[in-house]
């Protein structure tokens, strides 16, 4: 447990320093607040952006910054240090997923807040974003995990964040797509955002966000187990 | 005779490449021991085997009396590693790298400062890694092997590429250790270091051991000629051989006041592993 203090004491020092890491954190929410105050369009679903911008959110911030600070890590033969210094693998990941799931629930409380939802709705909303970001981050940590350096990390986040992170956007369009996107948890997971306030739990939608949770715990087993931490 | 290291009959390949045939040394408690050899020799290897990082295919390795592929917390504590590249966190002071290794270690905050004086690093404390010196990286890596007080300290390359008054500075730093009893296992490829700094060296070519023993000891085997080397106040160069006809001219000479410098004919490291290798310590294998 002291370890993990540590190492999310550490992540949290580094992340004031590291613009790329902290410019995902704060970019979509400051999005959300700049968006959904300045653009009120006639026939525009309520809260359309704090929705969208959030479920863009969950697929993109912990996503990317899990597997960029742990890729980084490795490419620096920090991470090589920390293990000889007696630091269990799973203290690590639990310290860097610990930090990353409370920065990106501090960006979701913001977007929160631009939703302007009472109580209830606000603990509904925050309880999918923690699910979402919890799904993200192990497929971040599979991707860090497996990549040996930073570009091997951008170049596989990129596309996958892609995918997931405008699915539901695309979804809202094509209804191929929507067929297929129905499959992803970020779909799931935006369609119950834009059902907050009218909130009903809908079990093939959790079925759906629990298998594909249980697939990136087994890509990241199978990441670890190949690459390993160091 | 107590052994803080000991390796017997390690092999490890990797595909095709026989990375390490054969290894077998012991390492004494309290003692010096350099591995030394050229780039591509397997030093970091048998590092990352010593220390548990990878499992050798043949052979036994054993660490503080226990197998290195068994290491427990215990033991892991009471190691020291500086690896070639420092894994130090770039963006963060000099200052924080070590309070976050406090922090794992237990230790307390105010024996940061004391460390970062004595490594000299107290003045920069508050500068981000990134823009540190080579030297003063490395004295900070330093510093963090050494902030757990253990008793094995492992060095790859401690000093490469560094300037020799920092190089001094961190062979000051270790003989310092040394004198407290800890065992430091040092990897290099400069013999000078070997010879100044190590009480025991293991030379490695190829992935084997091609000489081990006591710097002078060694140099002292392959002291073929066995002479001395008396150069004269005219330039020239003479062999004098251990004899009563030698004794002679020496004193000669030392009446006569001639005699320049007196050496002995015994090789260095460098002229050892050449006459075993056919190459330099500098070479890439």
């Amino acid at each position: 447990m002291n370890n993990m203090i540590a190492i999310f004491r550490k992540q949290l020092k580094d992340t004031l320093k590291n613009k790329t890491v902290f410019l995902q954190f704060v970019m979509f929410p400051i999005l959300t607040l700049i968006m959904n105050h300045a653009i009120k369009i006639d026939g525009m679903p309520k809260n359309f952006f704090v929705n969208l911008f959030a479920a863009m959110y969950i697929g993109m911030a912990p996503l990317t910054s899990m597997a960029a600070i742990i890729a980084e890590e490795k490419e620096k033969n920090t991470l090589r240090v920390l293990l000889m210094s007696n630091v269990k693998p799973q203290e690590y990941l639990l310290g860097i997923g610990s930090y990353v799931w409370f920065a990106c629930m501090l960006g979701a409380m913001v977007i929160c807040t631009a939703g302007g939802y009472k109580l209830q709705g606000s603990i509904i909303f925050m309880s999918i974003m923690a699910i979402g970001i919890l799904a993200s981050s192990l497929i971040g940590a599979a991707i860090g995990t497996w990549s040996q350096t930073q570009m091997m990390a951008t170049s596989v986040t990129v596309p996958v964040m892609m995918i997931f992170s405008f699915m539901p956007m695309l979804s809202l369009f094509n209804t191929t797509i929507a067929k297929i996107g129905k499959f992803t948890y970020l779909e799931q997971i935006s369609r119950m955002l834009s059902q907050v306030n009218s909130f009903q739990l809908d079990v093939e939608g959790i079925c759906i966000i629990v298998v594909n949770m249980l697939l990136a715990a087994v890509l990241f087993t199978i990441a670890y187990r190949r690459c390993g931490l160091a | 005779m107590s052994y803080t290291i000991m390796a017997k009959n390690l092999s490890l390949q990797f595909r095709d490449n026989q990375i390490l045939k054969d290894i077998t040394f012991e390492v004494e408690n309290g003692e010096i021991f350099g591995l030394l050899g050229p780039s591509g020799a397997g030093k970091t290897t048998l590092i990352k085997i010593l220390t548990g990082q990878l499992q050798q295919d043949d052979g036994y390795a054993e660490l503080l009396g226990k197998d290195t592929r068994k290491l427990s917390t215990l033991e892991r504590k009471q190691i020291g590693t500086m690896m070639d590249n420092f894994g130090l966190y770039d963006r963060l002071s000099v200052y924080d790298n070590l309070s976050f290794y406090s922090d794992i270690y237990h230790i307390s905050r105010s024996a940061i400062n004391e460390l970062l004086k004595s490594i000299g690093l107290y003045e920069g404390r508050n500068t981000a890694v990134s823009k540190l010196s080579k030297g003063m990286k490395n004295r900070l890596s330093l510093a963090r092997a050494l902030m757990n007080n253990n008793k094995v300290l492992f060095l790859d390359e401690p000093t490469a590429g560094l300037d020799p008054v920092t190089t001094r500075e961190i062979h000051e730093t270790l003989e310092k250790q040394k004198e407290k009893g800890m065992t430091i296992f040092l990897t290099t490829h400069n013999m000078f270091e070997a010879e100044s700094l190590c009480d025991h060296i293991v030379l490695l070519s190829k992935g084997s051991i091609i000489e081990n023993g006591r710097p002078t000891d060694i140099c002292k085997k392959y002291n073929h000629l066995n002479k001395l080397r008396v150069t004269l106040e005219n330039g020239e160069t003479i062999l004098l051989e251990n004899s009563s006809a030698s004794a002679m001219m020496m004193k000669e000479y030392l009446e006569k006041n001639r005699i320049e410098a007196v050496h002995s004919t015994e090789p260095t490291l460098e002229t050892v592993f050449m006459e075993l290798t056919g190459r330099g310590l500098d070479s890439y294998e």
